[in-house]
């Protein structure tokens, strides 16, 4: 039976489609706390994730260059994460925030905006090919490769992977303690609620909305280093290439539920490559070439079905 | 005398792509300047147009389907009307969606057309595009033309070869110049009468005040709809006329939605939305500054590498490409902020006329 069908099935698509939904839920994180905090569609959100992972390419190359150290991208993030909050709230100072009170499409527009201009910047500043981001064949581990085949039940996980799901896993308890625990989250869920009835209630909105840059930006950040690590490899368009399956996370979960988009970005995930297992026949599903095509599928479905999401989102 | 053909060629061939943008920019400026619709999906419906175009009016060859050799005119109809099938489908589903939602979902239909062309490659030959796109004037010199059908009622092959031998080569180019401004007069005269007639100022209520239209007991959806498909359509047009132009599209680099989607946005925007005047002049306004600006940048640091003789330039141009995209991104924050209406806003209709 597992040799049969559990091993590649667990192998080759349950574990890669949990991965890439781990990344795709730290991104819809982000985009579904500005959706409902800031009441808009951050078009630049994907690029911010691919900035970061950009800023750690580079920490990591200067400090293997100027130091000879070789640093593990996660600590080469940490710089990372605070020039790309840096980055989030001189965006928001300057390109979101005369819109505050204008129609929202201008401000959709200002992002759209942002998105191609961050995209060009790093073009310009790394230029348009591919980096490598961790040289090398990304070997299964071996204790967990022995471990479990000795109960029949091989899996064949390379570290990398341990570490974008244990990474994405602390993320989100550490989340979780921040909106429900701390004052800050506990404004955060209020200004989401009804910004008016936060203000009147002494709640400064302006710190909020820097707030949520800041988890949004370390959510992304760490989105577009575990995305990094797992292709092994750097492109300037892989932010957009995340936009539509974040999008539709967010969408699936309901706007404005952070542990909604976690599943979505899941489900997204897994959907996505579960949908080229050949459960029919030999061959695929659904040719691997449409692949993106599927988040955006259960994104419309979802928009026209059951617009609030799975779990009673906020609808604008 | 060469000299002042090169400048002339040159301004022409701004002018011809300065044009197809103007119609880009027009299709827009209904969907958007009219009924307010937030299309992100410019490419997809640009790159529809066009691959129809290119499919039914290429020679026939062994790298794609289609290759049927149409005329062009019913390949340019034939590209608007797909193009407007796939709005229309589009917008029975989206249309309803609040403005952000239809960006996304345009964005990610953009997407989906551009995985379809590059995956099916037996009707498409995939990311290799398609070679050899007949474009107006010129593709009467081709010898298929000219052998058969009305040419060859007029004089034979053997006298039309050594007509066109005696031409300059680039004789072509300024009635295809001529053939886009002519088509971008005959869209904006259609749109200026649409937007005076009652469907126009329907429309603007509609933008406006959609609670209000609908209680007015207008169908707000099916008129959106409706703006959809115009808008669509006149997009595959431009998008046919783009494929005419270039003569070799692929899926990728010539619908990179950086150049088509986010530059005609800069163009509406900058012009003036809900203003077909201004769509226009945006369109020629900015389309001059891109390649204005491209050529600078060259001669720029072609002076840079003669000075420096060891230095590796080509590098530095395709940065420099990309920086220019930054400032044009930043130009856009600027209208954005400080002239919102753009450089000519829009003018309502009044009750009485004109």
């Amino acid at each position: 039976m597992w040799q049969t069908f559990g091993f590649e099935f667990v192998n080759f698509y349950f574990i890669p489609g949990l991965v890439v939904g781990c990344i795709y839920a730290l991104g819809a994180i982000g985009i579904t706390l500005t959706f409902s905090i800031l009441r808009f569609a951050n078009f630049a959100h994907g690029e911010v994730m691919m900035i970061g992972a950009y800023f750690t390419w580079t920490a990591m190359t200067l400090a293997k260059t100027g130091l000879g150290l070789p640093l593990h991208p996660l600590v080469a993030a940490v710089p990372a994460v605070a020039l790309a909050i840096g980055l989030f709230i001189l965006v928001d100072r300057y390109f979101y925030k005369p819109f505050r009170s204008a129609p929202t499409i201008r401000v959709v527009m200002a992002s759209f905006g942002m998105m191609l201009v961050i995209r060009s910047f790093v073009q310009s500043v790394w230029g348009p090919n591919q980096l490598t981001f961790v040289p090398g064949i990304a070997r299964p581990n071996e204790t967990v490769k022995s471990i479990t085949n000795s109960y029949d039940l091989m899996i064949l996980m390379p570290n990398k992977h341990f570490w974008i799901i244990a990474g994405t896993l602390t993320i989100m308890v550490a989340l979780s303690w921040l909106l429900t625990k701390t004052k800050i989250g506990k404004g955060m869920r209020a200004v989401s609620d009804s910004p008016e009835l936060a203000k009147v209630s002494g709640i400064d909105v302006e710190v909020i909305i820097r707030a949520t840059w800041m988890v949004g930006g370390f959510c992304a950040v760490a989105a577009g280093v575990f995305l990094a690590m797992d292709l092994q490899m750097l492109e300037t368009t892989m932010g957009f290439r995340m936009l539509l399956p974040m999008f539709a996370a967010a969408i699936l979960g309901g706007i404005g539920r952070p542990f909604g988009a976690v599943v979505g970005g899941l489900v997204i995930g897994l959907a996505e490559e579960l949908s080229v297992y050949p459960w029919l026949g030999d061959g695929p599903l659904l040719s691997p070439g449409y692949k993106t095509g599927v988040a955006f599928a259960i994104m419309i479905v979802m928009l026209v079905l059951r617009p609030s999401g799975l779990f009673k989102g906020r609808l604008f | 005398m060469d000299m002042l053909i090169g400048y002339s060629l040159y301004g022409i061939s701004l002018l011809t792509v300065g044009g197809i943008y103007a119609i880009l920019a027009l299709g827009l400026n209904i969907q958007w300047g009219y009924a307010g619709l937030f299309n992100a999906g410019i490419a997809g419906f640009a790159a529809v147009g066009a691959y129809t175009f290119a499919l039914l009016s290429t020679a026939p060859n062994p790298y794609h389907y289609g290759g049927l050799g149409l005329p062009l005119p019913f390949a340019i109809l034939a590209a608007m009307i797909l193009s407007g099938c796939i709005a229309f489908l589009i917008g029975l589903v989206c249309i309803r969606l609040r403005s952000d939602y239809l960006a996304i979902a345009t964005i990610g239909i953009a997407e989906i057309i551009k995985l379809f062309l590059k995956n099916e490659t037996d009707l498409t030959n995939g990311p290799r595009g398609i070679n050899k796109i007949p474009r107006p004037w010129e593709h009467l010199s081709e010898e298929r033309f000219y052998t058969k059908g009305p040419m060859s009622w007029v004089m034979d092959a053997a006298s039309w070869d050594s007509f066109f031998d005696k031409l300059p080569n680039w004789w072509w180019q300024p009635f295809f110049c001529g053939s886009i401004l002519l088509l971008v007069y005959v869209i904006y005269r259609f749109l200026e009468k649409a937007q005076r007639s009652p469907w126009g100022r329907m429309m603007t209520a509609i933008r406006e005040n959609e609670g209000a239209a609908h209680a007015a007991g207008k169908h707000v959806t099916r008129r959106r709809i409706e703006a959809f498909v115009i808008g669509a359509m006149v997009m595959g047009l431009a998008g046919a006329m783009l494929s005419q132009h270039l003569k070799l599209i692929d899926p990728t680099n010539t619908f990179d939605p950086s150049k088509m989607t986010f530059l005609v946005w800069v163009m509406l925007i900058a012009g003036g939305s809900g203003n077909n005047k201004g769509a226009i002049f945006g369109a020629f306004l900015v389309w001059t500054i891109w390649s204005a600006s491209e050529i600078f940048i060259n001669s720029g640091l072609n002076i840079f590498g003669q000075l420096i003789s060891d230095m590796d330039i080509s590098l530095l141009k395709t940065r420099a490409g990309y920086l220019r995209m930054v400032v044009i991104g930043l130009l856009l924050q600027y209208i954005l902020q400080k002239y919102p209406d753009g450089i000519i806003p829009e003018s309502r209709p009044t009750s009485t006329g004109r």
